[in-house]
């Protein structure tokens, strides 16, 4: 997925900060847009110092009208540049929806083919900073309901290293979906190039397939570790793309194993995990021993205390426990 | 002839274009209400009738290498933008020969060889997008290149209205804002819903010329307009002129028209662009009657030509449905 290994470790924010780095030196093209990218260094300090390097006007400080530049951006890239736009969290992307969702996903189509939005939005997600209800929720679902757009979740450092440049390469606008409790992780980076879709098996298992993306794959595998330890096999799938999701992957993994449990960050109803739910039922219904089990967000606003936020979210422990269950046959209601 | 007649040739022949293309948007529109009556055009149907001095007096004056934005009362703008009568007739009849394959309708016009984008129905939604083709122009050196952004003074009570302005302004972009401001956003009147209703003076506010033209006097407009794209096209930045015009007819064809006297319609309509330049035109000696009635003429056969083309043209087969959601292999990046 991610070519050669290279002998390197590096975090997932040097990764991306690679990416954009060799981004902006090799496409003139590409700029970077967005809140406080240049001299702040972005508020993950992803786009640090990039602005002495490549100058203000390739790395832009915009002001805080999340729909005025992201809109911009797709102006941008409809004028035939490679815009990227952070976004400094998913849940300010709310004020950018119009125009992700009424222009960036509608131009192709409304123009019957005609024109492309090759834009590309960098947004943080997830929880697990203690940044309360309008900083910490996991709405990359909603993005990934709609025709139009690209949304991906990279969840390793080979694919915060190499999803850019693919994203760039795409003619239509892909969402980059980055959890802030990954921007530490430590890995290879490989020397790519990996596909902007597909699946990836992180972990191969022959009892239980984990379906997961963005932060809950460490935690899936990590949960793969503990149910190792008694006894059972679990395979571990990392999304990478939430649309288009790579359906014959999970199909494949859950026919060899005949149980599914699926994690999402996001709250549980109406969301990614009832998709993937209701995926794996249609595809794979008659290879199922036990019912699809679903560890997903707690209905509830992300709360401020530590101990809440933890509780809002699914854990490694949450994520043992439901395998456990579909290994022993119990069905845990909703 | 000496060098002078030829000037005056020119002025003349320009200022029966000016009437030509109005009386081509007239036309082309009025066919539009009939056949929405006969249910050959569907959905949403915005006319632009009693405005087609904006369109006249300031598509023409842009050059192909610029772009235009506008609203979903764009017929008139693609007319004049190049977009041909035919295909634009075929888009509203949801044909595959329209302009945009048929997948857009009324409100979604879209040609990208005249760069012409739409066709655009949230109202505002689509300032950002003309800045961010300014800020491509910018970034990649495209000197004197404009987009011309159309939007209804509805627009400005939106935040992406007084986001993209700030932005075009804060970073010197090439963008032309024609705001047409016909004193109703679908029912509710400007004075009843801004609390400052001086348009050109919220433009002003973000540091860029603006000020109002009378938007029923295409000479007018062609003026401010050529104004505001010498300045635009220097590198001086935006420019936001308030157009001030009028509909005459409703919102769309669902509309009752239930908020306006239709006295101040009948008023409004003895300042109709097309009779009053005509009649300019006709004591200046420029044209004659017949001459005008010629320029009807034209248009007729023109708007004809156009529903044959349609009513001929084919639909796309359903099979197609989900193409152009995402690239094809030959779509161009």
């Amino acid at each position: 997925m991610s070519g050669e290994l290279t002998d390197r470790e590096i975090t997932y924010r040097e990764a991306m900060r690679e990416a954009l780095q060799e981004a902006l030196t090799t496409d003139d093209r590409v700029f970077i847009m967005g809140e406080d990218v240049a001299d702040y260094g972005g508020t993950y300090a992803v786009t640090k110092s990039l602005y002495t390097e490549f100058g203000r006007d390739r790395v832009r400080n915009t002001p805080l009208s999340e729909s005025g530049f992201v809109g911009a951006g797709i102006g941008a890239a409809l004028g035939g540049m490679r815009p990227i736009v952070e976004i400094m969290t998913v849940n300010f992307s709310l004020l950018a929806l119009d125009q992700i969702v009424n222009t960036a996903a509608t131009f192709r189509h409304m123009s019957g083919g005609q024109v492309s939005i090759p834009v590309v939005i960098r947004v943080t997600t997830g929880a697990g900073r203690q940044l309360a209800a309008q900083h910490s929720h996991s709405l990359e679902g909603w993005y990934a309901h709609v025709p139009g757009l690209k949304v991906v979740a990279p969840a390793s450092v080979a694919d915060a290293r190499w999803m850019l440049a693919a994203a760039l390469d795409d003619p239509d606008p892909v969402i980059i979906f980055e959890h802030t409790g990954l921007y530490n992780l430590r890995g290879d980076p490989g020397t790519g190039p990996v596909s902007l879709e597909g699946a990836a098996v992180r972990r191969e298992g022959g009892d239980v397939t984990i379906v997961a993306s963005a932060g809950m794959v460490p935690k899936a595998l990590d949960a793969a570790d503990e149910l190792a330890e008694a006894g059972i096999d679990a395979e571990v799938i990392d999304l990478r793309s939430l649309r288009p999701l790579d359906r014959p992957a999970i199909r494949r993994s859950v026919e060899r194993t005949g149980r599914a449990v699926v994690v999402d960050e996001g709250w549980r109803s109406v969301g990614l995990s009832a998709e993937l739910a209701a995926t794996i039922t249609e595809d794979c219904f008659y290879c199922l021993d036990a019912p699809v089990a679903r560890v997903a967000g707690v209905e509830v606003p992300i709360p401020y205390p530590k101990h809440l936020e933890d509780a809002s979210i699914p854990q490694v422990a949450d994520i043992v426990a439901a395998a456990t269950n579909v290994m022993e046959g119990v069905t845990v209601g909703g | 002839m000496n060098e002078r007649s030829h000037m005056n040739t020119d002025i003349r022949d320009a200022r029966i274009g000016l009437l030509g293309d109005m009386i081509r948007i007239r036309v082309l529109e009025e066919r539009c209400a009939e056949l929405y009556g006969q249910m050959k055009i569907r959905g949403f149907l915005h006319l632009y009738i009693g405005q087609e001095a904006v369109a006249a007096g300031i598509v023409p004056q842009l050059e192909p290498d610029d772009a235009v934005v506008a609203t979903y009362r764009e017929h008139g703008h693609a007319l004049l933008r190049g977009v041909s009568a035919a295909s634009i007739m075929a888009e509203m009849y949801g044909k595959a020969t329209g302009c945009s394959g048929g997948r857009g309708g009324s409100m979604h016009l879209f040609c990208a060889e005249r760069r012409f984008y739409g066709g655009n129905a949230i109202v505002g939604g689509h300032l950002p997008l003309a800045a961010g083709l300014g800020l491509a122009d910018v970034l990649a050196d495209r000197r004197g290149r404009v987009t011309a952004c159309f939007f209804g003074e509805g627009a400005v009570a939106e935040g992406e209205f007084h986001e993209a302005m700030n932005l075009a302004a804060l970073w010197n972009l090439p963008v032309l804002f024609c705001c047409e401001n016909n004193t109703y956003a679908m029912g509710t009147s400007l004075r009843s819903s801004e609390s400052q209703t001086d348009l050109a003076l919220k433009a002003a506010g973000y540091e860029m010329p603006a000020w109002a033209v009378d938007g029923m006097d295409v000479e007018a407009v062609r003026d401010a307009a050529g104004r505001a794209l010498a300045t635009v096209r220097a590198g001086g930045g935006p420019v936001f002129l308030e157009l001030r015009t009028y509909r005459f007819r409703a919102h769309s064809m669902f509309d009752p028209d239930l908020y306006r006297d239709a006295e101040e319609v009948e008023r409004m309509k003895e300042r109709d662009p097309i009779a009053t330049f005509a009649a300019r035109l006709v004591a200046d000696g420029v044209v004659d009657d017949p001459a005008v009635e010629a320029l009807w003429a034209a248009a007729r056969d023109e708007t004809e030509a156009a529903v044959a083309f349609a009513e001929a043209a084919p639909f796309e087969p359903v099979e197609d449905l989900t193409r152009h959601v995402l690239a094809e292999p030959e779509d161009h990046r």
